[in-house]
């Protein structure tokens, strides 16, 4: 089925996400939309996907013009769409998550699952996924849940699939598969839309590139362009992907790590046995696919978890067991990889959310008293000092972009005497002049003679930020690699093949 | 994308569109909307609008009115005049029992509703104070009659028990009653943090373990019960530990607002001075950051539901040293536990908001009760007001709907003080 | 409260991140059972009432069975002894169940929990006679508009929106029923208007929920005030004044042929007004309703996820609301009980917190109507039991057997339900 977009602009208030944003997807290929964080892709594709009303512009399916009140209207004109965070309820069944809007029933408005089930397991096999109908979703690993969205769109008969950021949450391998998927749909007629800000990617799969950068299309791509090619389009301007490093000056071991075991509260053991020591004036870049134990590792560092076991030694002193308090007193710095939900209180002031983490004891409390004038001087200051734009010291956290929210973070992270810095996911949904920020303050960090440990899902931050590259797979770390080791080899230690011999000696 | 987000940007304003105008206009307009557009102005409309419909409630359902509606079509005057006898009757009534008794030559009895209207506030700006700090820490405390039972019997127990000299025997009895309170929702916190059991559930299962333990206390002899009777009631309090009258005997206005008064500059300060109080308002409103920042979520809980439960308990020992000093039963709650959260949410949870909130609720009980005497409309019409007032109040895009006021410049996000989020019940429920 | 150990749990090779599980050892059951074993020895063994032999009597059956059952008397002090000593031996078996990283079976805790009450009944009705079926079925009429509150917050809650206002809905429904009954002299036609009343007030709760955005909690608590004081204010104005509008016929209990017969189970639950029997009804509509039928399919999925509910084209704001207002009816209906099914006539305030009671069930039943009809069963027989002790003559202050369902709801929340887990978006209002 051929798609076509013609000049569809979508406005938030004063925001235009979408300005005139025309697109053609011919039947049975897949048409990559290319562009940074922000830059309205997903917006387009919720236009497209019914969710949002364009205030212009048109969709054509097949030449005619379609009117979509809802999701609905757009499932049923064919068009199917891969979230990028998963449309799955977790306590649902695979078969009531695939079935569910489109439910069968028998007598007495019973609900009939046989046919969802028939239904996944003939998908399933088609695509050699190999998924229990029954299987709650809660259950499955990441991965799998993405083929039961997959699942869902095809049930549906969609003849358009938009797959929203897919490999977010994949290993290099689940990538690959994902791409041999993409590739058979494609050839079975299927039309594919594929959103990513990943240009190997795009260039591994997209039969055409569409570039689009603040709301606009600024250009078509083939996927024989190079990365630094489509990398500038994409921002508007020649973009250095490495950060401007030297080599780091090594002041001895100042954390070490030995045989740490991570339980959740699923009672599941997410950091299986894992050690590793960080030195003064290094960067210690943990890698590794979303979820594999790295966000619960920083957590267990900074005392988050409750069932932990091995030893965390900060300048020979024991951190495991103690509180919170106790730990970020101990001089540790932390960047939750989770800004909104636990590195802001998204109500408070940036200049009370400059002393989240100071609540305790001086300078910003005397006597049980809040010193509001030196919370005020010391807001003002880090304003400045850190670039964050905003009507203010009083504003409101939440109303940050997302890049300044961040500076918020580091600023107050960065401002206190530090022994350890800890960075989860510095730069997850920033803009590229946010991400050259805090790159820069992270190696300036390091250069200060403080061990940084930075978690990244993503490799070119990894390989941009690392003077040596942990990589974990299940929990553990598969092996600790110079920052100098290739992709191709890292990606391999991604899905959980152990470091060259070679390399592992550091 | 620019730096800012869409609802952050400077709002541009429209010169182009008027050039002629002066910035001294431009900004009366930009005030004028803010005051229609912000809270004082939506909150003085919930008032009318509650009022408006109490009016219609008390003209449906009064006889004159349904009598001469039975002739409408050849009197309509008489309707007409019946309507306004009956509103105007019951509202002039409710203004003159709560504030200004113009009937009364003399200025000092003229006023004397309005030191009625602050004896029935004191209770309610103290449990309001209670339940509104649970609600800036993200807890809803409806145990609020179970806090107060505690405090005022353990208050109103030193009180007529235990003989001290006067003035500490009323600050031990006040220290007596705060404990009580304390505990009482101490325990709550405890027990959220330590099990993660729900505090909705574990403050209205409270009440009636209070409710029945003060029963029981109160019919057994040696504990409350007034030595000699055998009602469940207690003995008169002693004459040293009762609030001091603050304009001497005519008037029914005691010491205890002072401690009201006392109260909200605390909560004032705790809230917005202190560094417990930021841990407070931090967990408030983001549990998972605030623990991320080192702060003791759990014992956050244990600290506020003990504060919460203490200035709640300060209404129970308003009543027992205040205004019920002849000894009390198990009904000395009067419903206040319930009445605070409506203060609460009226005052939006801000100290001085409540205690603005308080006098207003403590004039529709002061006043409800001349009405009802004097003419004759049952006091529950003062209920219905006051849930109305909270309701629209809550609901601002509802009211400017109804009165087509525009919308306020500054599309703030709706704020939604969602329950707490999956993540949180388990970092409470280890 | 837990200790850790080794993990064990193969990872099978095909699955990409799959984590191996360990066991953590909760000692909370075996902690509990252990007080109400020792509060056992205490009120049985050491306070040794009927140590002069005297007997405690159960009743089975009622005098005009059919099928009439004899007496069973036990020796108050032997079945005391008896009894503290096995809950001694189950609080045992449950520690070491735990540490030897076991189960515990649900059946133990059931176990446990009726041998302490057949050993605090016993214990109780020494030298007197227990009249079992009528404990029962005051039980079951008892938790009638508990079990009508609790289902229509489940429905509410599991849609995604808060319901605290259950107490509205019961005085809604009772006002009107007993108004509209009066009036027009037919009490089904009340039960016809409990329910549209039940409904209004769940469709303001829904409207400033879901359209306003208003807090959840804030509405519901602002709605139990404005139905009380409506309520109150038209019945001191209009009820009282006039007495023909509150004087509804009462529903007479209906003797269901043969089955009311069967011993004890047949009283108990087939000698009920229409309202009881309406009531199993509902709680097996609610059931099928929510997790057999492609509306509950839906109603469980914008409760849980409602952005995953709106991409498959689900209205979630209609379904709520739709989910919303049938709960409303059917505490609405509760609240006929009050007047239709019991007093006889509207009095202010008559719910008297039964709505807060059933909310209580709705959290102790973690959101299921089966387990929430059970959590209020269990208030109703409390409540019950204290009236049927306050009749033989309790050993224990009548206070603390009103206390006992309450104290036992703490612990059973803080000990057992602690970790509920409500449906994920309830009280979150839907922005797209």
């Amino acid at each position: 089925m051929k798609l076509e977009l013609r000049g569809i602009t979508k406005r938030f208030g004063a925001l235009v996400a979408n300005n005139n944003i025309s697109l053609t997807v011919e039947s049975g290929e897949i048409h990559a939309l290319l562009g940074e964080n922000g830059a309205g892709k997903s917006t387009l594709m919720n236009v497209l996907y019914g969710l949002y009303i364009a205030e212009e512009g048109e969709i054509l399916l097949d030449d005619v013009v379609q009117k979509f009140a809802g999701p609905g209207d757009a499932m049923n004109a064919g068009i199917g769409m891969v979230h990028q965070h998963f449309m799955l309820v977790p306590v649902f069944t695979v078969a009531e998550n695939v079935v569910l809007g489109h439910e069968q029933t028998t007598f007495g408005g019973r609900l009939d699952l046989s046919a969802a089930r028939a239904k996944v397991r003939e998908i399933s096999d088609r695509f050699g996924f190999d998924i229990d109908p029954d299987a709650l979703i809660e259950d499955l690993p990441v991965g799998v849940q993405q083929r039961v969205e997959i699942i869902k769109a095809l049930s549906q008969d969609a003849k358009v699939l938009v797959f929203d950021e897919p490999t977010a949450v994949l290993t290099p391998q689940e990538t690959d598969e994902l791409m041999i998927i993409m590739r058979q749909l494609a050839e079975s007629g299927t039309s594919i839309v594929f959103i990513t800000h990943k240009l190997r990617e795009v260039r591994a799969v997209a039969d055409r590139i569409t570039v689009i950068r603040l709301g606009t299309v600024v250009g078509e791509a083939s996927p024989t362009a190079t990365n630094a090619e489509l990398a500038s389009l994409m921002v508007g301007r020649a973009v250095e992907l490495t950060v401007h490093k030297n080599a780091p000056e090594l002041r001895g071991t100042a954390l070490s790590v030995k045989n740490l075991t991570v339980i959740d509260a699923r009672n599941q053991v997410v950091v299986n046995n894992v050690s590793f020591d960080v030195q003064a004036g290094e960067v210690l870049a943990i890698a590794g696919v979303q979820g594999n134990g790295q966000t619960e590792l920083t957590e267990a560092l900074i005392g988050l978890q409750h069932h932990v076991t091995g030893s965390i030694e900060l300048d020979g002193k024991p951190l495991r067991g103690h509180s919170v308090r106790h730990i970020l007193d101990s001089g540790v710095g932390f960047v939750p990889e989770d800004r909104t939900e636990d590195g802001l209180v998204a109500d408070f002031s940036i200049a009370e959310n400059l002393m989240l983490d100071r609540s305790s004891g001086a300078p910003f409390v005397k006597g049980g008293n809040l010193q509001l004038g030196f919370r005020a001087k010391f807001a003002a200051e880090k304003i400045h000092e850190f670039d964050i734009r905003s009507q203010g010291s009083d504003m409101e956290a939440g109303r940050l972009s997302g890049g300044n929210q961040q500076k918020v973070v580091l600023a107050r992270e960065l401002s206190r005497d530090l022994r350890l810095f800890v960075a989860a996911q510095p730069t997850r949904g920033l803009d590229v002049g946010s991400i050259e920020f805090v790159h820069t303050r992270i190696i300036e960090t390091r250069d200060s003679g403080i061990p940084v440990i930075v978690v990244s899902t993503e490799l070119d931050e990894v390989v941009a930020l690392a003077d040596r590259i942990a990589v974990m797979y299940r929990g553990e770390i598969v092996g600790i690699v110079p920052g100098t080791t290739p992709r191709a080899t890292l990606g391999l230690m991604m899905a959980g093949e152990h470091a060259p011999a070679t390399e592992a000696v550091l | 994308m620019s730096d800012l987000t869409a609802s952050a940007a400077p709002a541009p304003a429209a010169p182009a569109a008027e050039p002629g105008r002066k910035d001294g206009s431009d900004r009366w307009t930009q005030t004028l909307r803010d005051i229609t557009g912000g809270s004082a102005m939506i909150s003085i409309l919930a008032v009318v609008f509650a009022l408006v419909v109490g009016a219609i409630l008390i003209a449906f359902t009064n006889e004159r009115v349904q009598e001469t509606a039975g002739y409408f079509f050849s009197r309509p005057a008489d309707l007409l005049q019946a309507v306004w006898d009956a509103v105007a009757g019951a509202y002039s009534a409710l203004f003159q029992g709560s504030i200004y008794n113009f009937r009364s030559k003399n200025f000092l009895t003229a006023i004397r509703p309005l030191t009625e209207t602050l004896t029935f506030a004191t209770p309610l700006i103290a449990a309001g104070l209670g339940v509104g700090l649970a609600f800036r820490v993200g807890m809803f405390n409806i145990g609020g009659r179970g806090q107060m039972l505690i405090a005022a019997g353990a208050a109103g127990y030193v009180a007529f028990a235990v003989e001290l000299p006067a003035g500490i025997h009323l600050i031990v009895a006040i220290l007596a009653g705060l404990l009580g309170g304390a505990i009482w929702g101490g325990i709550v916190g405890l027990l959220k943090a330590r099990t993660g059991a729900h505090e909705v559930i574990v403050t209205i299962m409270l009440n009636f373990v209070a409710l029945y333990l003060i029963q029981f206390l109160l019919r057994t002899p040696g504990a409350l019960q007034a030595p000699g009777s055998n009602n469940p009631k207690t003995p008169a309090m002693l004459p040293t530990a009762v609030f001091p009258d603050l304009f001497g005997p005519r008037y029914n206005l005691h010491a205890g607002f002072l401690t009201v008064i006392a109260a909200t500059i605390f909560v004032w300060w705790l809230l917005s001075r202190s560094n417990l109080g930021f841990q407070f308002r931090a967990v408030g409103q983001n549990p998972n950051a605030a623990r991320v920042a080192g702060i003791n979520v759990k014992n956050v809980y244990m600290y506020a539901m003990a504060i919460s439960g203490a200035l709640v308990g300060l209404a129970g020992i308003n009543q027992v040293l205040g205004t019920v000093t002849t000894g009390f039963g198990a009904g000395i709650d009067a419903g206040i536990g319930f009445d605070a959260i409506t203060v609460a949410l009226l005052g939006r949870s801000k100290p001085w908001g409540i205690f603005a909130a308080g006098i207003l609720f403590g004039a529709f009980k002061a006043g409800g009760f001349a009405m009802q005497a004097a003419e004759g409309v049952p006091i529950d019409i003062v209920v219905v007001v006051q849930a109305l007032i909270v309701l629209f109040i809550a609901a601002p895009p509802l009211v400017r709907a109804m009165f087509h006021l525009p919308t306020p410049g500054t599309t703030k996000k709706p704020k939604i003080r969602a329950v707490k989020s999956r993540k949180t019940n388990e970092v409470v429920a280890k | 409260m837990s200790t850790l150990t080794e993990g064990t749990a193969p990872v099978p090779a095909s699955a990409p991140i799959v984590k191996p599980t360990v066991k953590i050892r909760s000692w909370k059951i075996p902690i509990t059972f252990g007080g109400f074993a020792v509060l056992s020895l205490i009120l049985f063994v050491g306070l040794g009432r009927g140590q002069r032999g005297e007997l405690s009597t159960f009743r089975l059956s009622e005098g005009r069975d059919l099928i009439q059952l004899p007496e069973v008397a036990l020796p108050t002090f032997v079945t005391g002894v008896f009894v503290a000593i096995v809950l001694v031996l189950l609080a045992a078996v449950s520690a070491w169940l735990v540490y030897s990283h076991r189960k515990i079976s649900i059946v133990l805790t059931i176990l446990f929990a009726l041998l302490f009450l057949v050993g605090f009944l016993a214990w109780a009705a020494s030298g007197s006679t227990i009249p079992v079926p009528g404990l029962l079925i005051g039980t079951v009429t008892l938790s009638a508009p508990l079990i009508f509150g609790a289902l229509g917050g489940v429905l509410s809650e599991r849609a995604g929106v808060v319901n605290v206002a259950i107490e509205a809905q019961l005085l809604a429904g009772a006002f009107s029923s007993a108004v509209v009954a009066s009036a027009t002299g037919n009490p089904y036609i009340g039960l016809l208007a409990a329910m549209v009343a039940g409904a209004l007030v769940s469709m303001v709760l829904a409207a400033f929920a879901l359209k306003y955005l208003v807090d959840q909690v804030i509405v519901g608590v602002v709605l139990n005030v404005l139905v009380i004081g409506l309520t109150s204010f038209l019945y001191s104005q209009v009820l009282a004044p006039s007495a023909n509008l509150n004087s509804p016929d009462v529903f007479p209990r209906l003797n269901i042929p043969l089955l009311s017969e069967i011993p004890i189970i047949g009283p108990v639950l087939f000698r009920q007004t229409i309202i009881v029997y309406v009531m199993y009804v509902a709680v097996a509509v609610v059931y099928f309703g929510l997790f057999r039928t492609k509306w509950g399919l839906r109603v469980r999925a914008v409760g849980e996820h409602p952005q995953a509910a709106d991409t498959v084209g689900i209205n979630v704001n209609r379904t709520r609301f739709v989910a919303v207002t049938l709960g409303g009816v059917i505490s609405g209906f509760g609240g006929a009980y009050f007047t239709l099914g019991a007093v006889g006539a509207f009095n202010k305030e008559m719910t008297n917190g039964m709505g807060f009671i059933a909310l209580a069930a709705v959290i102790f039943g973690q959101w299921h109507p089966i387990k929430a009809t059970l959590a209020a069963l269990l208030f109703g027989f409390a409540t019950n039991l204290q009236n049927v002790l306050g009749i033989i003559g309790s050993p224990v202050p009548s206070e603390f057997m009103l206390m006992l369902p309450y104290v036992v709801t703490i612990f059973a929340v803080a000990g057992f339900v602690g970790r509920s887990r409500a449906p994920a978006a309830d009280g979150k209002p839907y922005i797209k």
